[in-house]
């Protein structure tokens, strides 16, 4: 019973990650390597990525602190940042991305620095619910597991 | 970072495809092993190019297709790209977020034979092998039109014939050999077995040359056949079909040399305005490097010397009037057939070498390719002796043809590069080999030139460095092509040769004329350190045609694209390579 629930709760949630628009279909690609050897893949490549670029948000931060501003630096970080969200499907953030790419290219500084807010909030956002959604999705695991028959 | 080149691939093709998949992105990197593990490859992951570069380098033959990020930290995924192309002659296919046209053109230019956009789905992945699968027949193609040649040849000759080809009908041995060929080349590749004896992968050294060249004159020119080189050579290893190709390459070689001889004759000298002095963005790939690197011998890349002759070092350096002499001249058809065959044997190669070079007075383009095919992948001509040979012997071979006959104005334009050259010096090591001309150059061009930074490639400067060695030459890609390899020795063998041989008293070379061609042929050059690769050419600027050489080695590289390929230009570069 519980399993079952559980097993539906995190579609649910899935979905409606989906629906929200903050994850896209890689982050089904990915979830469809999972398999007996890994089976918190999805879990560990998200967990990769906010580790890897934790460094970058912190890099782009400190860029933007800089007079004048270098652009081409930023466009560097930003590509960086944006071919690691593609990983599994962070849509907002990749969304995101690629507006303060635009306004990299355009040297728009207040553009750069309003838009990069709205990356690190989206950011942040995705992690949360994220690590609800694994956190359930273990959770879940388990208690496939637990039910299986010895 | 996993290592899975080491088993042999037991299950059938393309089950156990070799990978080697290079970002600086650690969870992209995760990503695409699983992805290609489901399709049942073996991968080897890395995450920095220099480190990719060193696992292939380290094993020469151990992957079958290399999957990288245009963006990595250390080193332009380009300029990787080239290296790994120009060295190793491995399909690389390129990954990036950006799917902007200019990039994506910019990656083909560099010889990729494809690029893939972040997010890769896996059905992308599935379809790699047959990048490598196309390789693998383009090679057998060009092998076997080189055999065929040979075998009609032989049959005219009424030598002897090899066991397995079929003499009567260029089809026939054309299509008898490519499915023996094919068939071997697979099963070789399963076991990882690239010894000497393996089929179309001997290296053929300046010594191993030289041997062939005097095998040759002893027989005579017109009766020589395979079976007789062979058993005068007296090297054990060897099989009648080396020879026999090598034979074809030689003869190719000397005709080319000919026709450039002829050609020299009556305009007095090559002009090579084509080659477009700087190009960037590798648009002339080869040209524009090799330009380049001639002319600025700037060993401060610590890259592949390829990326350098890509054009990334576009110097302006080059002085048109100098280049302009030598230019490689036009060749005429006797490369032409040869083009034809050679589709892209590297394609990678050739994309890179062929970018829009309009002037690359190709014409060695062909012998290049040609070359090859035959040759294995690796240029060797980094640090390893023998690695050199391979290339070497396409150098060789080129060079051999002209030596056959007379030596072609070609050397012109290198001892116009020593001349220019003021003594540069070049301090690595030159092998003899002879330079092995094209197909090195093309190869190596783009690479030696800037190898300083990387060791392990020196091949192709070598050949290059060697050139300009003696000629004083520091740069010039071509120079290494040279010279460098000429034996003396090796052309005594040969009479035709020693009309032509200027002794190349180091960096003295007499005015253009063809005489000089034989300059490289001088021993003077073998044992100098060249410092290859890179083909510093610093004292090119006023070498116009050194840039020209390496553009047309490159250009046969190129064969595959639609490179303006001029034969007549190739010549030169030919010859310089078989002065054994």
């Amino acid at each position: 019973m519980d399993r079952n629930r559980l097993a539906r709760q995190v579609a649910l949630q899935k979905q409606s990650l989906f629906d929200q628009g903050y994850i896209d279909q890689q982050f089904i690609q990915v979830e469809e390597l999972q398999d007996v050897s890994s089976p918190n893949f999805v879990e560990e490549i998200v967990t990769s990525y906010y580790q890897d670029t934790s460094r970058l948000i912190v890099n782009i931060e400190q860029a933007l602190e800089r007079r004048p501003l270098d652009f081409d630096q930023l466009d560097r970080y930003i590509y960086q940042l944006n071919g690691r969200s593609t990983s599994f499907g962070a849509r907002k953030v990749i969304a995101e991305g690629a507006l303060f790419r635009e306004y990299c290219e355009a040297e728009n500084a207040e553009g750069c620095k309003t838009t990069f807010q709205q990356l690190k909030t989206e950011y942040a956002t995705l992690k949360r619910k994220l690590e609800a959604y694994f956190q359930l999705a273990r959770q879940a695991r388990l208690a496939e597991t637990a039910s299986r028959p010895m | 970072m996993e290592n899975g080149f080491s088993s042999p691939r037991s299950e059938s093709f393309p089950a156990g495809l070799r990978v080697l998949v290079v970002d600086d992105d650690p969870t992209w990197l995760k990503i695409l092993e699983k992805m290609l593990k489901k399709c049942s490859y073996e991968v080897t992951i890395c995450g920095l190019a220099r480190e990719a570069l060193k696992l292939l380098r380290e094993r020469k033959d151990g992957y079958d297709i290399v999957i990288s990020d245009v963006n990595m930290p250390d080193m332009d995924g380009f300029k990787l790209l080239e290296h790994v192309g120009l060295e190793m002659d491995l399909p690389v296919i390129m990954m990036s977020v950006d799917g902007e046209t200019s990039r994506v053109m910019k990656g083909v230019q560099h010889g990729a034979c494809d690029y893939l956009l972040k997010p890769i789905r896996m059905k992308e992945l599935r379809n790699i092998w047959q990048h490598v699968f196309r390789k693998k027949i383009h090679e057998i193609r060009d092998i076997e039109h080189h055999e065929s040649f040979e075998g009609i040849r032989l049959s005219i000759n009424g030598s002897e014939f090899s066991d397995d080809c079929i003499m009567f009908s260029g089809e026939d041995l054309t299509s008898f050999k490519k499915r023996k060929d094919f068939q071997n080349k697979y099963d070789e590749r399963d076991y990882g077995d690239h010894s000497s004896t393996k089929k179309h992968r001997v290296v053929w050294s300046v010594d191993l040359h030289q041997k062939f060249v005097k095998a040759v004159n002893q027989i005579g020119f017109d009766k020589v056949g395979p079976k007789k080189i062979l058993d005068l050579m007296n090297v054990p290893w060897l099989t009648r079909e080396n020879v026999a190709s090598h034979l074809q390459k030689y003869r190719l070689y000397l005709i080319r040399l000919q026709k450039e001889n002829d050609l020299k004759a009556s305009f007095g000298g090559i002009k090579h305005s084509d080659v477009p002095s700087k190009d960037t963005s590798g648009g002339f790939g080869l040209q524009s490097s090799i330009h380049t690197n001639q002319n600025d011998v700037a060993n401060d890349r610590d890259q592949f010397s390829g990326s350098n002759f890509y054009g990334q070092d576009l110097d302006a350096k080059n002085h048109d009037g100098d280049r302009e002499e030598i230019v490689l001249e036009p060749k005429p058809d006797s490369k032409k057939p040869l083009t034809a065959d050679v589709p892209d044997p590297q394609d990678t190669r050739c994309s890179q070498m062929s970018f829009d070079h309009s002037s690359a007075s190709l014409g060695s383009d062909v012998n290049y390719t040609e070359f090859d095919c035959s040759i294995p992948k690796q240029y060797p001509w980094s640090e390893c002796p023998e690695v050199q040979s391979k290339q070497e012997h396409k150098l060789l071979l080129q060079l051999e043809d002209g030596f056959s006959q007379q030596l072609p104005c070609v050397p012109q334009h290198y001892i116009e590069i020593d001349q220019l050259q003021s003594g540069r010096d070049i301090s690595s090591p030159i092998k003899n080999e002879p330079v092995l001309v094209r197909c090195k150059s093309h190869r190596e061009s783009h690479i030696s030139p800037k190898e300083t930074a990387i060791d392990d490639f020196s091949v192709q400067p070598k050949s290059l460095t060697a050139y300009h060695q003696s000629f004083e030459p520091s740069s010039t890609a071509i120079s290494s092509m040279k010279p460098q390899a000429v034996d003396l020795s090796c052309i005594t063998d040969l009479e035709s040769c020693q009309r032509n041989l200027i002794s190349p008293t180091d960096s003295t070379f007499p005015p253009f004329n063809e005489d000089l061609t034989v300059c490289w042929l001088q021993g003077d050059f073998l044992n100098k350190n060249f410092g290859l690769p890179n083909m510093e050419f610093a004292d090119y600027s006023d070498h116009g045609f050194v840039a020209d050489i390496p553009v047309h080695l490159y250009d046969t590289l190129t064969s595959d694209y639609e490179c303006p390929y001029d034969p007549t230009e190739y010549p030169i570069v030919d010859q310089g390579l078989f002065i054994l």
